[in-house]
């Protein structure tokens, strides 16, 4: 692939988005002493939003895992909850949280808030309905399951809203009991313009992968880019944050630079990264100058860029919406069918899976992702394994040997296919 | 000009010498052992021996396997899954599929008309179905790699083993040595496990003919016979199976001196 592109040298988004998680973070650790209260929720579909009309600090536990993480404390943190009985084929995420619990809430972010309301916002995954009844147990604190639908197809059932609906009204009920807050319509109604505002921008930052060579990369820098539109949809910091990252974008367009010197494969990553190793991992792909130009994990909390936003006209019934339409909710021919449209749109040379143990809502059917690709769209794709959270399943020296196999094949098919043409 | 290969592998370190007409002329294995770099010098002063060498001019070397890095030597690194598909292609034109079984590792590769990689699958992280798997077994019953095949051949009623962990293999066969099974028995259980999983790997990339069987474990006969028992179809076994890796690898080097087509 031709290319003029020399090394990013902008980092703009990524600092500001730690600058953006630290103030987060501190204002988190001060929360339970100012009475101010706490709300702990899943990345996947939330309804965050509706949580900021009570004035709730709303907490991921994911988020916290994955910072323990990429802050190398991951290990530590999982090998305490393994003390404490956790098996070792326990999720890698859940382990480190039950880890934090373990070291008196303290994390490489500070000071953990407790937790007065745990809303189980993504039932896709039943590890996670078991995670946050151990810590309504351990915190003796409210647990709302708040029940999502499968979704198994592209239609959205009204009956499915309908009962999304009804939970939220129960929802709404037991804020208001909690914070003794009126629910406030007007407030919600805001709080979705705003975060209409930053999925607008969300999804023009997302689309800018599609050039050639593609400015930045939609997984390893995607997936810093994404936290604020995770976790804190309907603030104005949200929506100066993207405005922030478009206009980054646009400079490395105009000044012809990258995330890697020379673009030479584009790819569409499945799969979360291994936070523990995150840069490790970059660099096995740097070297061959691949650049992701879609991922479904920078989706794994929603998806925009197929025309979905947030309504503030109609604000619940958008939320129920949102939360159906998450990646881990889709059945496998969505999914299929949501990555053959990234390969094609994005101008991609092959499929990536990144298989982790930990997460089944995500791994699952993968082995089969692989052979649709393979064999009937004929797609190239490389099929690796580690795992998101624990450190102890990433090897690199395996690792390596599989991503360097790959893009020799795929260097190797485009001489002979160059080769061909010019005879 | 005169160019080489030197496959560093988890347990063995094979070299091998090209003429300028691409003709196998040395040939060097050792055991990896701790140091893998003297592994691979050994390797390949083993083969400039071999090809009566020592003063010829090698003009281009290339490493592969877990230790292509520790070649230091070496001109350029290439994965042995791009040299498996050079080198079967090369001592089995035809060959469509490869399955090599290494000391810890197992690749079902599938390869194009000119030997290059098309698709491949490997085991896990965990060393079930390799060589090691049949060295514990074969070291639970005091035999040596090189007599475990043709002991295996005598069985007449297989024991099915059930464990795939390298570990729990061992307590296994020793329940069943403990019962008063034979030995041979055993074996051919342990080679049949082994292959049942290898086929398994191969259908992923898809069973085209011909298959070639390569790496250390395809000198075992009786592992060859399990494959072939469970393909039901011969496959290509040669006797420089274990070198299929340092081959290819020689022959990248090859086309390296002539600026042919390769991998970088």
């Amino acid at each position: 692939m031709a290319t003029s592109q020399t090394d990013t040298t902008t980092n703009t988004g990524r600092d500001l988005q730690k600058q953006l998680l630290q103030n987060w973070y501190s204002a988190l650790s001060h929360a339970n002493e100012k009475g101010e209260k706490v709300a702990y929720l899943f990345i996947s579909g939330n309804i965050m939003e509706l949580l900021k009309v009570f004035d709730f600090h709303v907490v991921f536990p994911e988020v916290n895992a994955l910072q323990c993480g990429i802050k190398r404390t991951a290990g530590d943190m999982i090998l305490k909850a393994e003390d404490l009985g956790y098996s070792s084929d326990v999720c890698g995420y859940v382990k480190n949280d039950i880890g934090l619990v373990a070291s008196d809430m303290t994390g490489p972010f500070g000071k953990m808030a407790k937790p007065d309301l745990l809303v189980c916002t993504y039932s896709g995954c039943n590890t996670y309905i078991k995670w946050f009844e151990a810590l309504a147990a351990h915190f003796h604190c409210p647990l709302y399951m708040f029940d999502v639908p499968f979704s198994r197809g592209p239609e959205t059932r009204t009956a499915d809203i309908r009962y999304m609906m009804d939970e939220l009204k129960e929802l709404i009920a037991l804020c208001e009991k909690i914070t003794g807050r009126k629910y406030d319509e007007d407030k919600l109604k805001a709080l979705l313009r705003c975060s209409r505002e930053a999925e607008d921008l969300w999804v023009d930052i997302l689309h800018s992968a599609k050039r050639q060579p593609s400015p930045f990369d939609a997984f390893f820098e995607a997936v810093f880019f994404m936290a604020p539109i995770y976790v804190m949809r309907g603030s104005r910091e949200c929506v100066d944050y993207y405005r922030a990252v478009k206009d980054e974008i646009a400079g490395r367009v105009e000044a012809h630079t990258g995330p890697v010197p020379e673009e030479r494969f584009r790819v569409v990553m499945e799969g979360p990264p291994p936070w523990p190793h995150f840069r490790t991992f970059w660099e096995l792909f740097k070297t061959w100058g691949v650049v992701c130009v879609a991922s479904s994990y920078s989706k794994v909390g929603g998806i925009w860029d197929f025309g979905y936003r947030h309504d503030p006209e109609r604000p619940l019934e958008s939320l129920a919406e949102y939360s159906l339409e998450c990646y881990t909710n889709y059945n496998l021919a969505r999914r299929v069918d949501m990555l053959d449209s990234y390969l094609h749109d994005y101008h991609a040379d092959a499929l990536v899976i990144h298989s982790v143990k930990s997460c089944r809502a995500f791994s699952m059917g993968q082995a089969d992702m692989r052979e649709v690709f393979i064999h009937e769209r004929n797609v190239p794709t490389l099929f690796i394994e580690s795992d998101l959270a624990d450190p102890r399943y990433f090897s690199k020296a395996q690792l390596k040997n599989r991503i360097d196999a790959f893009f020799e094949s795929l260097e190797h098919q485009r001489i002979v296919g160059a080769q061909t043409v010019a005879h | 000009m005169y160019v080489a290969g030197v496959d560093v592998g988890s347990t063995a370190t094979k070299a091998v010498i090209l003429d300028e007409n691409q003709r196998i002329v040395g040939r060097g294995l050792t055991p990896t052992g701790a140091n893998v770099i003297k592994a691979a010098e050994r390797a390949f002063s083993e083969a400039r021996a071999s090809a009566g060498s020592d003063d010829w001019e090698i003009g281009y070397i290339v490493g592969t396997g877990y230790g292509r890095y520790k070649v230091p030597f070496g001109h350029t690194q290439i994965t042995e899954i791009s040299c498996h598909g050079k080198g079967a292609h090369y001592l089995f034109p035809a060959t469509r599929t490869i399955l090599d079984i290494g000391g810890q590792d197992t690749k079902a590769i599938k390869v194009g008309a000119q030997g290059e990689v098309s698709d491949f699958c490997m085991n896990d992280k965990c060393a079930a179905g390799t060589g090691r798997f049949l060295e514990a077994s074969a070291q639970v019953m005091g035999l040596g790699l090189d007599e475990i095949g043709d002991v295996s051949m005598r069985s007449g009623r297989p024991i099915r083993i059930t464990n795939m962990c390298t570990v729990f293999v061992e307590s296994e066969i020793l329940s069943h040595l403990a019962r008063g099974k034979k030995v041979e028995d055993v074996l051919r259980g342990v080679n049949n496990a082994i292959a049942g999983r290898s086929v398994a790997l191969m259908r992923r990339v898809g069973l085209e003919d011909e298959i070639t069987f390569t790496g250390g474990v395809s000198r075992n006969t009786g592992m060859v016979r399990a494959i072939e028992e469970r393909l039901e179809r011969k496959v290509n076994v040669s006797p420089d199976s274990q070198f299929i890796g340092a081959i290819g690898a020689a022959l990248f080097a090859w086309e390296r001196t002539q600026k042919k087509v390769g991998v970088s």
